[in-house]
């Protein structure tokens, strides 16, 4: 039997949030710990996560799973669990709505600010704005972010000014639009981002490259962001 | 864009570059002073090194870097931990007297420390 310890949290009927202790037979095989999730919501329904696709696509069951934010569904229990014990928390630093499940409001804001859309004033062509192999493959390793938030949450800075800082998940979006060959608003785009707080809180410590489920770099992104910013203004 | 007034040169990419500035010159101050003492000094050597006035240069250019980078990190630790979010109103008082009082330790270090280096 697995040890699982589970946070719940129910605004309208707990004053604090606690942590609940439940045992799950896994039938010795090597579970994703979605389906772990699962086997507790059917000993006790009121548990309350987010989940969707199950196959790590839609980004929706990010949660912290001993201590290291993950997707659920594609993190096997021989990834995560010692000594036969799971911890599953919600992610860090965003407000609990009930049990794993976060307000990602401050997350999205965050990501709206970086006008995550291509922006092209020049008239479309007819069929298509074409871009050569070359720099197409400069958007590999940045489009295929799933905005779990599980870098964001994993990140100190954006821990504490998750108003101010965009956090490695919006900076790597805004480095995709940056690094985009048919994007014309780069100099609008770096203008916004010039400031103590948007991209310069990042202090590189990779907690974000750390947990990606996807196994994105935002560290990198944000140091190319950083030399753009530097030669635009040397 | 996010205003601040606070921060060393008002532009995250001008603190983020003294920064990297400053730390060069610190290492490259501390490695000189460290090769010096495993050589093995006495007090005249240690004077008449000090004696010249490109280690007085040197030693106010390391003087004032480590105030920069200083000003640099604290401010961000301060801004990381007394804040408006995290504390109300007091964050901000918090934090203004934490500047204040860094800012004035700082300046107090760099005018005795050219007092220091050019009354030996």
């Amino acid at each position: 039997m697995l040890q699982v310890s589970i946070y719940r949290y129910n605004p309208e009927t707990d004053a604090e949030p606690y942590m609940q202790d439940v045992q799950v037979d896994t039938g010795g095989k090597d579970l994703m710990v979605l389906d772990v999730m699962e086997l507790i919501k059917a000993q006790d329904t009121t548990v309350a996560y987010r989940r969707s696709c199950r196959e790590g696509v839609c980004g929706s069951d990010g949660v912290n799973m001993n201590g290291k934010n993950g997707l659920a569904c594609i993190t096997p229990l021989s990834e995560t669990v010692r000594d036969n014990k799971l911890v599953l928390r919600p992610l860090p630093g965003l407000p609990v709505i009930r049990d794993l499940v976060v307000d990602m409001g401050m997350f999205y804001a965050q990501y709206e600010k970086v006008q995550p859309y291509l922006q092209n004033t020049s008239p479309a062509p007819a069929i298509e704005r074409l871009q050569s192999p070359e720099d197409r493959a400069k958007l590999d390793g940045l489009y295929e972010c799933i905005l779990c938030a599980c870098c964001s949450t994993a990140c100190p800075s954006f821990w504490w000014n998750p108003d101010r800082f965009i956090g490695p998940a919006g900076l790597l979006q805004a480095y995709r639009f940056l690094a985009d060959t048919r994007d014309t608003a780069t100099e609008e785009r770096l203008s916004r981002l010039d400031d103590p707080f948007s991209v310069f809180r990042c202090h590189g410590i990779q907690n974000c490259v750390n947990v990606c489920p996807k196994g994105l770099n935002p560290t990198r992104a944000i140091g190319h962001i950083r030399n753009m910013l530097l030669s635009r203004a040397t | 864009m996010v205003t601040a007034v606070t921060s060393m040169g008002r532009s995250g990419l001008y603190d983020w570059m003294m920064q990297r500035v400053t730390a060069v010159i610190l290492l490259a101050y501390f490695l000189f002073l460290a090769c010096v003492l495993t050589g093995g000094v006495d007090f005249a050597s240690w004077k008449a090194l000090y004696s010249q006035t490109w280690m007085r240069v040197f030693s106010l250019l390391a003087l004032l870097s480590l105030g920069v980078h200083a000003w640099v990190g604290l401010w961000a630790v301060f801004t990381d931990y007394l804040t408006e979010r995290l504390m109300g109103t007091t964050g901000n008082v918090l934090r203004m007297l934490a500047q204040v009082v860094s800012a004035i330790i700082m300046f107090t270090y760099v005018v005795w420390g050219v007092q220091i280096l050019w009354g030996l």
